[in-house]
């Protein structure tokens, strides 16, 4: 029963001030409504340019549901297809990466293509002599998208032709992927591995919410953290010096109030982050050596500005969330609407001592991996969120936490750490790219 | 006297006390410096600069074996059971002189939540070392046959 589609009034009523409609989780018209809407109007996360070191390299993704491809052409410059041969649709690469070499071939009829997407050559040509092939779109080659901003390193896509530019959509939350990337002596990020990927169960809303989600850490992560922190007490004996795994579970049981004081800041579109006076990743050890790399590379004072810009999670809206201080980025990918895969990808420092790589790939490992007992906590708690908002006792999501009336949309500012305030950001923010297309598609499709 | 015999014995018994879930007899087989690896890539070389799914020593197995029985484990209600299914262990090493020992054995393994089954496949390498006249697990190394796909949660051992 279709009820919302190029319905933008239905799909903005599902949006409340505070308050939000189950079927934004369980409706599977409005999951395909996002991958239709959404995701082609967002800025989109594709890859990073360091997983195209050389000429050829490629990665594919999805954006939505949408198959993408970024090569390395020849000339240095990154380029995103679609993924799909101009031919008859079969997928160019079917690889996460891999080097394909000078050119693309398709594995079905051979039609090559330059690492720029420009079609090369088609076995036995002259059959498309006098046929108009020439005025095809399939004669341009691998079609292109068109809006690709790489922002240090970090390649995202835009599908609409039409939108809010890469700089007004993310403005001021590019500092966190600025932080990240300062924290190499180097100013430089290198991916040297693949994802931990995870399936979930659930819709990928859930995910992206409880990145901010401040009150659920020492309820729902009792049972792994809490345990950690008890078991390490009991079994430390005379030992000073606290294991690296446990200084990583630990501050997960940190109480309301250090959550309440360290702040969340939000920022227009639906981007925000948690930890802005300091956050549960401020008091690791310090690690041999990387100070005085920071000092040397950036001075004193810079050095001190960069390391003590310790931000817990920041949502880059609609799908992935980035920890600068331990180098990981989340990328929440809809599968279906009940169903979302997770990859999490941790980035090297480059420059800096291995000992920091060490400490994002185990934070990797017991927070993001399938077999993260964090991971299992909170899979536990979206699964049965999944199953209980199919009751129809109520069909609202209360996201009322410290909610003052009339708050103002798309601005920035910093507010109690405890609030669901940025959790009311993005949904203000999915409301308007869900929607910001539909008047004109109605129109045209007259 | 550590013969080829206690090794595939001793691996039977540790799939027993999994599947009949005694986890503290269970972390008794381990050396009080053993680890228990999961890798994520082919063939890995490095379960510290290269990413594991685990990679754990006796502390953290600790936590998560008492996490099981938590009072507030809601991922634990109802409770995962499991059941290995092993194929002859193949000896890699069996050195008393050297007091090298060494294990590898084809398994699949089911885990099983509520209503949900799930099953994986995959080689366990066990390294042991001998203390008075008993095996200890220096390290047990899973490869799983798909390392590389997406699970579900996966929060028993295999
Ligand atoms: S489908 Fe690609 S060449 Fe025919
Ligand atoms: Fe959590």
């Amino acid at each position: 029963m279709a009820k919302y589609g190029q319905n933008a009034d239905a799909i903005a009523a599902l949006v409340r001030e505070a308050e939000v409609h189950r079927d934004v989780y369980v409706d599977p018209e409005i999951f395909e409504l996002e991958m239709e809407h959404l995701f082609p109007n967002s800025w989109i996360y594709v890859g990073h340019a360091s997983q195209l070191g050389k000429p050829g390299d490629f990665i594919t993704a999805n954006i939505g549901r949408q198959p993408v491809l970024a090569s390395r052409h020849t000339d240095g410059s990154i380029h995103v297809f679609y993924n799909r041969c101009p031919h008859k649709g079969v997928k160019i690469a079917s690889e996460p990466c891999g080097n394909t070499g000078k050119f693309f071939r398709c594995p079905y009829h051979a039609w090559s293509f330059k690492t720029d997407g420009s079609l090369l050559a088609i076995p036995l040509k002259k059959g498309y002599e006098g046929t108009g092939f020439g005025d095809t779109q399939a004669n341009e080659g691998l079609s292109k998208v068109r809006n690709v901003v790489i922002y240090r390193d970090f390649i995202f896509a835009r599908l609409s032709d039409d939108g809010v530019s890469f700089e007004d959509y993310f403005g001021e939350s590019l500092s966190t992927i600025d932080n990240m990337v300062d924290r190499s002596p180097e100013g430089k990020l290198a991916v040297q591995a693949t994802p931990i990927r995870y399936m979930h169960t659930c819709n990928w809303k859930m995910l992206v919410e409880n990145q901010t989600d401040t009150c659920h850490p020492m309820v729902a992560h009792e049972s792994s953290a809490g345990t950690a922190v008890k078991v390490w007490k009991r079994e430390q004996g005379s030992s000073t010096e606290t294991p690296m795994a446990v200084q990583l579970y630990g501050p997960f049981m940190s109480p309301y109030e250090f959550y309440e004081q360290s702040g969340i800041r939000i920022w227009p579109n639906g981007h925000g982050h948690t930890g802005v006076a300091n956050s549960i990743h401020s008091n690791y050890s310090d690690i041999e050596g990387y100070l005085g790399q920071m000092v040397a590379a950036y001075g004193e004072e810079r050095a001190h500005e960069i390391l003590g810009e310790v931000r817990h999670n920041t949502v880059y809206f609609p799908n992935i969330m980035v920890k600068g201080a331990v180098q990981i980025l989340r990328n929440f990918i809809p599968i279906a609407v009940d169903k979302t895969l997770v990859e999490s990808w941790v980035y090297r420092l480059v420059g800096a001592p291995d000992k920091l790589y060490e400490r994002a790939l185990m934070y990797n490992r017991f927070i993001n991996a399938p077999t993260s007992i964090v991971g299992h906590d909170d899979l536990e708690m979206y699964e049965r969120a999944q199953e209980g908002l199919k009751s129809n006792g109520n069909h609202w999501v209360n996201l009322r936490r410290l909610y003052e009336s009339h708050e103002e949309q798309d601005v920035t500012a910093v507010i109690n750490g405890t609030s669901e305030r940025q959790m009311r950001n993005q949904f203000h923010a999915w409301a308007k790219f869900m929607t910001m297309d539909m008047d004109k598609r109605a129109e045209a499709a007259e | 006297m550590i013969d080829e015999k206690a090794i595939t014995d001793f691996i039977y018994l540790e799939a027993e006390l999994l599947d009949t879930m005694q986890w503290q007899a269970w972390l008794d087989l381990f050396h009080p410096e053993g680890r228990y690896w999961m890798p994520l890539e082919w063939q890995q070389q490095d379960p510290v600069l290269q990413p594991s799914l685990m990679y754990e020593d006796l502390l953290l197995l600790k936590v998560r074996v008492e996490r099981l029985a938590g009072e507030r484990t809601f991922s634990q209600k109802p409770k995962s059971r499991c059941h290995h299914l092993l194929q002859a262990p193949r000896i890699v090493a069996c050195d008393p002189a050297a007091g090298v020992y060494k294990a590898r054995t084809s398994y699949i393994y089911t885990e099983t939540r509520g209503d949900l089954l799930e099953r994986y496949s995959g080689w366990a390498s066990h390294e042991f070392v001998e203390v008075g006249d008993a095996l200890k697990i220096k390290l047990k190394r899973v490869d799983l046959v798909n390392f590389d796909a997406p699970f579900g949660n996966i929060q028993l051992f295999m």
